[in-house]
């Protein structure tokens, strides 16, 4: 569904980002992507959706080519490409509706949104999924007035409302604490499932990771590393993604965490 | 910054003995200029003048009050007029600063190469030159009264207001425009949803303190013939119509002191 072929990008201060790297995600996979800090990671979602234009490689939506599209055409292919952002990155000074409803401008005009005149059946799904990720009350408050958790759950109701068949996902727990973590990740999961939806997500917690994915691709110096089962996850394999360190708690806590029963 | 060792004992001193001395030769260099300016001020005064000074002013003072309070019936227009020059004024200047402020902006400029700098100059251009001498250029094209005053302040307010809002442009949190992109979202509607709702309030604050100095300039405009009270204002002083003068600055002071109190209400409410 997601084809990366072999992506390289360079920035102009000539940090090598990413180093040739290939990857495949079939239809409704859900993929962390670990590694340490600027391995890459947030480069590698930015150059499939184009925020960052990549140097050389390919990268296939489908069959479509989204490294070799004009402005009209990759604003097209980027409503099937919903992001969600580490610093939720809502407009703080509009509310929440209109934030989940911003995920619709792909496809509304220019006027239509700017008078907020928004067809009914995307002010339905608005609150539809306004529901589902439990904030249906919160509609008309201002996004600056949420906390970490509910902020989040706007900017994942806003990627889903662009009806995408993919989720970028940049470090999505990274600024919440550890329960509201795993909430997120699961309801993100859940989400995944329902909708039968490919994701790649970004993130630092190796043990949160393990827990909610099928796969597990490790990234290292913009080059990719390891692409497995969490289960084959060890210590060795950690310590070619990260360097040396006494990976055995980090991994244990797979083992001992289960459901906290908190329904996200 | 150097910490120098002394018997063992690591000193720390905020400046090197020779950073000190430098320092000390700065200050007395910058002590004699200052005398010697003095004295040169000093030998180009006529003295005679400044100390007859309290005299004088106690005089016009003598003269000026009390004020002329029914000419008051005289100025209601002019103060309409030096209004009406202040706001549609401070509105024409703001929507033609708006786009300037994009176009200089270097997040939102499209070309940083050729517009950016063109929209500087129009900033610095139009900033440079007092509101006094926009009007009496304006009166020599369109002729004297209130279009020229409010063509003047327009023009003067431009870059001030753009260079503001440029300013603000460039600070806002560039992720937000980020997740508005990756919706498939049109440069347009980028603006709109990413980059409007971020500035909204520098708009808004910068607008206010805008007029609140337009009331100020507009009310010297009649001076030279553009309209409000500032004809008034001259048309006493050159009679020597020392009561009128000082109603008029009273009327001047009402003003100002109203403006200030909205715009601190304002902006306020917006922040």
């Amino acid at each position: 569904m997601l084809k990366l072929e072999q992506l390289t990008m360079t920035y102009k201060t000539g940090d090598q980002a990413l180093k040739s790297v290939t990857l495949e995600v079939p239809a409704g996979q859900v993929l962390a992507l670990i590694g340490p800090s600027g391995a890459g990671k947030s480069t590698l979602i930015r150059c499939v959706n184009r925020l960052v234009n990549p140097t050389s490689g390919k990268v296939f939506l489908g069959d479509v080519e989204l490294t070799a599209l004009k402005p009209s055409g990759l604003r097209r292919e980027r409503r099937r490409m919903g992001m969600i952002f580490q610093e939720y990155a809502l407009v703080e000074r509009l509310t929440v509706m209109e934030n989940v409803l911003s995920g619709r401008l792909g496809y509304v005009g220019f006027w239509r949104s700017f008078l907020r005149k928004f067809p009914q059946s995307d002010v339905d799904e608005a609150f539809r999924l306004l529901d589902r990720v439990g904030l249906l009350h919160m509609a008309d408050k201002r996004a600056d007035e949420l906390s970490g958790g509910q902020r989040q759950r706007v900017g994942i109701a806003r990627a889903l409302i662009q009806d995408p068949a993919l989720l970028l996902v940049d470090e999505p727990t990274a600024s919440l604490d550890p329960k509201t973590s795993r909430q997120i990740m699961r309801l993100i999961c859940e989400l995944c499932e329902e909708r039968d939806l490919a994701a790649i997500i970004n993130i630092h917690d190796v043990a949160l990771a393990q827990m909610f994915v099928t796969r597990v691709v490790g990234l290292t110096a913009g080059a990719i590393a390891f692409d497995g089962t969490p289960e084959e996850l060890t210590p060795d394999v950690l310590t070619t993604i990260y360097g040396e360190e006494d990976w055995a708690e980090t991994i244990e806590e797979v083992d001992e965490d289960d459901e906290d029963g908190d329904g996200a | 910054m150097p910490v120098i060792d002394q018997n063992g004992q690591a000193v720390w001193r905020r400046r090197t003995t020779g950073q000190s001395m430098v320092r000390w030769f700065g200050w007395l260099l910058g002590v004699a200029v200052f005398l010697w300016c003095w004295n040169y001020i000093s030998e180009a005064t006529t003295w005679f003048f400044v100390w007859d000074a309290p005299r004088i002013a106690d005089d016009i003072f003598g003269r000026a009050t009390p004020p002329r309070w029914s000419y008051i019936d005289k100025l209601w227009g002019p103060i309409w007029d030096t209004l009406n020059i202040a706001t549609l004024g401070t509105i024409f200047a703001l929507f033609m600063a708006i786009p300037v402020a994009f176009l200089a902006a270097r997040n939102t400029t499209p070309s940083a190469l050729f517009i950016r700098p063109i929209a500087l100059l129009i900033i610095v251009g139009t900033r440079s030159i007092n509101s006094l001498i926009w009007a009496l250029l304006l009166i020599a094209i369109i002729g004297p009264g209130v279009f020229a005053g409010v063509v003047a302040i327009s023009i003067r307010s431009i870059g001030f207001c753009a260079k503001l809002l440029y300013e603000a442009i460039e600070e806002i949190n560039v992720i937000q425009v980020e997740a508005i992109t990756a919706t498939g979202a049109s440069r347009w509607q980028v603006m709109a949803y990413g980059i409007m709702p971020q500035i909204m309030p520098a708009l808004a604050g910068i607008a206010v303190f805008r007029w609140d100095i337009n009331i100020r300039e507009s009310t010297v405009l009649g001076l030279v013939g553009a309209g409000g009270i500032g004809l008034q204002l001259s048309s006493s002083l050159n009679t020597l119509a020392w009561p009128q003068v000082s109603l008029i600055l009273l009327v001047i002071l009402l003003a100002v002191v109203i403006s200030e109190w909205v715009s601190a209400k304002v902006r306020g409410a917006i922040i």
